[in-house]
């Protein structure tokens, strides 16, 4: 059997946030026992609504943020015990925001150049010419290397950022909302860049985005959070078109596709917002659910495996 | 009857920068009017123009600005702030530009019903309170007493709808209301406005870059390219037979959930928005239109393939093939 690229093993991270003046430190739950694996050559895409923990799993994958318990194995590998070098040659982060995660102050060439300059032992003859290519095969023209990110439009810049996380040619790239900042036409071409990337390079992703559009264009398996849990996970053919947990359809159910006339749904989901200070008892998803029975306030419902797929509901089985 | 809302070759520069270059449009009572584009197109500056409200290094031309068939482009700042958050009403991109993060919630939509119908502190308060609960905020009379800190974004903007809606305006202009929220959020808050405007019979300006918002919300739409209205029709028709050549990539850029390909790749549209200053000529997007002709970079015709729509391209409708 293939091992996977990334395996998560019942990871959990806690923030502690003051809050007030004299309030108890609260305890902010932003991932809950997640635990997931991304085979060579897949896309897993992560959905869920704003703050369920999508950027903290990301980070802690990442290596840029310990987890408080389990553990990430990346190739095989311990991800707790691996040095920065060896990191970077397997995994890269490309970030939402290209308009922070660029430094202003450095020119695009020295940007991209920064990971090999990291690893040391590599001529500058080498370094130039392979961000040159790296630069031409995002779509650059290399005389862009001399410019800063201010002079880049935000298409521009998300492109340096796939530059700087390809030029290692790493196994692995996690995309956090890689394209939430930019318009559609940018985003669609950007898109496409990173699927031919995936074919030429033999890249696997994660993939994190609200856009569940987006999700389902670009990945093949997908994990839906709510309130840092993976509450159901399939293939994405299967997940869109037969979703299992209650969640899931409500999501898929607000999606506003462009097809005039056929107004606006019901979602069904009430007025209370999740609280990752205040996670509630029974099912975390029960003061929203839609089709609740008291068990679901009393009793955390159980991961429940299917063939393909899983699920964590009281009334649903899995896909 | 006329529009609510009609604007006449609309014209705002800043500088150098010809951002808006002759765009028209109207808003009637009851509908929802779209208007979409890619960011920096001149979206909320032409919101920002109708309301009276550029910054002061923006300058604004029309050859017609109304409201309720009264011309407003002459109005002094008196008359257009005595027409601002009574009349019409704006929902701003950012909520915390428009919400004073120093005054409670209830303070702040009070202060509205207060300046421009001279209404007691105690009357103000009861009409928000009610306005909460309309926009579906549980427990309002709490929510009266909270700083805009202390509120969700999602609470946030209901709080901004409720506050635009303090004098029962007859115009709502909405910036991207929903941009920033999620999906399940957004769709309550579009429902709750599309009952509002079946209860009060609102005239909704609707400003988004979503093509599902403008699908699933407008009656007419305007597609906004580089400063100009390059094409308006009704929503129906705009997606069934989109006519400019940038309204069919723009359509064509957006994965559609239900006909996903995953082995294909997107449309898109090569290329970036050009700079437009001043004295440019010619159409706009012809470095990136597939179809483009050296006629484009002449002055281009607006074309009628209806009565109720219109383009502004060089490629006639019946030249033009089905997308
Ligand atoms: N450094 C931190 N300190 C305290 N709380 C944090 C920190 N980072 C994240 N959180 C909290 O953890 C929760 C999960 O945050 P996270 O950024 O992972 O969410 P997300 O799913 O990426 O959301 P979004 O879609 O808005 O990006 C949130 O409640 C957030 O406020
Ligand atoms: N105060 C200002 N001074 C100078 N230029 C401005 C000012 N406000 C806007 N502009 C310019 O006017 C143009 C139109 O801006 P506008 O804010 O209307 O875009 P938009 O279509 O709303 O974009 P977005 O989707 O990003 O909100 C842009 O080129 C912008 O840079
Ligand atoms: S005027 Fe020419 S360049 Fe512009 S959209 Fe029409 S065909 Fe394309
Ligand atoms: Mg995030
Ligand atoms: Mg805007």
């Amino acid at each position: 059997m293939t091992r996977p690229l990334i395996e998560v093993r019942d990871v959990g991270r806690v923030f502690r946030v003051r809050s007030g003046l004299l309030g108890q430190p609260k305890r902010v739950v932003a991932v809950d026992g997640v635990s997931l694996a991304l085979m060579p050559g897949e896309v897993m895409g992560v959905v869920g609504e704003s703050g369920c923990g999508k950027s903290t799993l990301a980070k802690i994958i990442l290596g840029l943020l310990e987890p408080s318990e389990g553990e990430v194995l990346i190739d095989g590998r311990k991800l707790s015990g691996m040095g920065r070098r060896e990191r970077a040659q397997l995994i890269q982060p490309v970030f939402q925001d290209p308009f922070s995660s660029l430094n202003p102050r450095r020119r695009v060439r020295d940007i991209v150049a920064l990971p090999l300059a990291a690893q040391g032992g590599i001529s500058s003859a080498e370094v130039k010419s392979r961000v040159d290519r790296m630069l031409e095969r995002v779509g650059l023209d290399p005389s862009m290397g001399e410019r800063l990110p201010a002079q880049l439009s935000g298409g521009q810049r998300q492109r340096v950022a796939i530059a700087r996380a390809l030029v290692m040619r790493p196994r692995i790239v996690v995309c956090d909302e890689p394209t939430s900042a930019l318009d559609v036409s940018v985003q669609a071409q950007i898109l496409n860049l990173l699927a031919e990337l995936r074919r030429e390079f033999g890249l696997s992703y994660l993939f994190i985005s609200h856009n569940l559009a987006v999700v389902e264009h670009v990945a093949s398996e997908v994990a839906v959070m709510y309130l840092g849990r993976i509450v159901e996970r399939n293939d994405a053919e299967s997940l869109f078109r037969d979703p299992r947990h209650p969640y899931t359809k409500a999501l898929l159910a607000s999606v506003l596709t462009p097809e005039p006339g056929l107004g606006i749904p019901e979602t069904g989901l009430g007025e209370t917002m999740p609280d990752p200070a205040n996670v509630p008892p029974g099912c975390r998803f029960h003061p929203r659910c839609p089709v609740a029975i008291e068990r679901c306030a009393q009793e955390t419902p159980s991961t429940q495996k299917g063939d393909s797929g899983l699920v964590e509901c009281h009334l649903a089985a899995p896909a | 009857m006329s529009a609510l809302l009609e604007v006449e070759d609309l014209e705002i520069s800043f500088g150098a920068l010809d951002a808006v270059r002759g765009a028209s449009l109207e808003v009637r009572r009851g509908e929802t009017h779209c208007l979409v584009g890619e960011s920096g197109c001149g979206k909320s500056v032409t919101a920002l123009a109708v309301m009276g409200l550029l910054p002061s290094n923006g300058a604004r031309r029309a050859k017609r600005l109304a409201f309720d068939g009264k011309d407003i482009l002459g109005l002094d700042e008196k008359g257009m702030s005595r027409l601002r958050g009574d009349r019409m009403a704006m929902i701003f991109q950012e909520p915390m530009t428009s919400l004073n993060p120093a005054y409670t919630v209830g303070s702040q939509m009070a202060e509205v019903l207060i300046r421009h119908r001279g209404a007691s502190k105690r009357a103000a308060l009861d009409r928000a309170a009610e306005l909460l609960a309309r926009v579906r905020i549980t427990s309002p009379g709490m929510r009266l007493g909270q700083y805009p800190h202390q509120l969700s974004g999602g609470l946030r903007q209901r709080v901004m709808i409720a506050m635009a809606l303090m004098c029962d305006p007859e115009l709502l202009i909405a910036d991207e209301p929903t941009t920033a929220l999620d999906v399940t959020v957004q769709a309550q808050i579009l429902r709750l406005l599309a009952d509002l405007q079946k209860d009060l019979g609102l005239a909704i300006l609707l400003i988004t870059h979503d093509l599902g918002v403008v699908a699933r919300t407008a009656h007419r739409v305007s597609v906004m390219y580089a400063g100009e209205v390059v094409e308006s029709s009704p929503v129906d028709r705009l997606f069934h037979r989109p006519m400019h050549p940038y309204t069919r990539g723009l359509l064509s850029c957006v994965p559609v959930p239900g006909k996903i390909r995953r082995d294909q790749p997107l449309g898109s549209i090569p290329g970036m928005v050009p700079h437009v200053t001043r004295g440019f000529e010619g159409c706009a997007f012809r470095q990136r239109c597939p179809l483009t002709r050296p006629d484009c970079a002449g002055p281009i015709e607006r074309r009628h393939p209806d009565p109720d729509r219109d383009y502004l391209c060089q490629i006639a409708p019946n030249e033009m093939a089905a997308p």
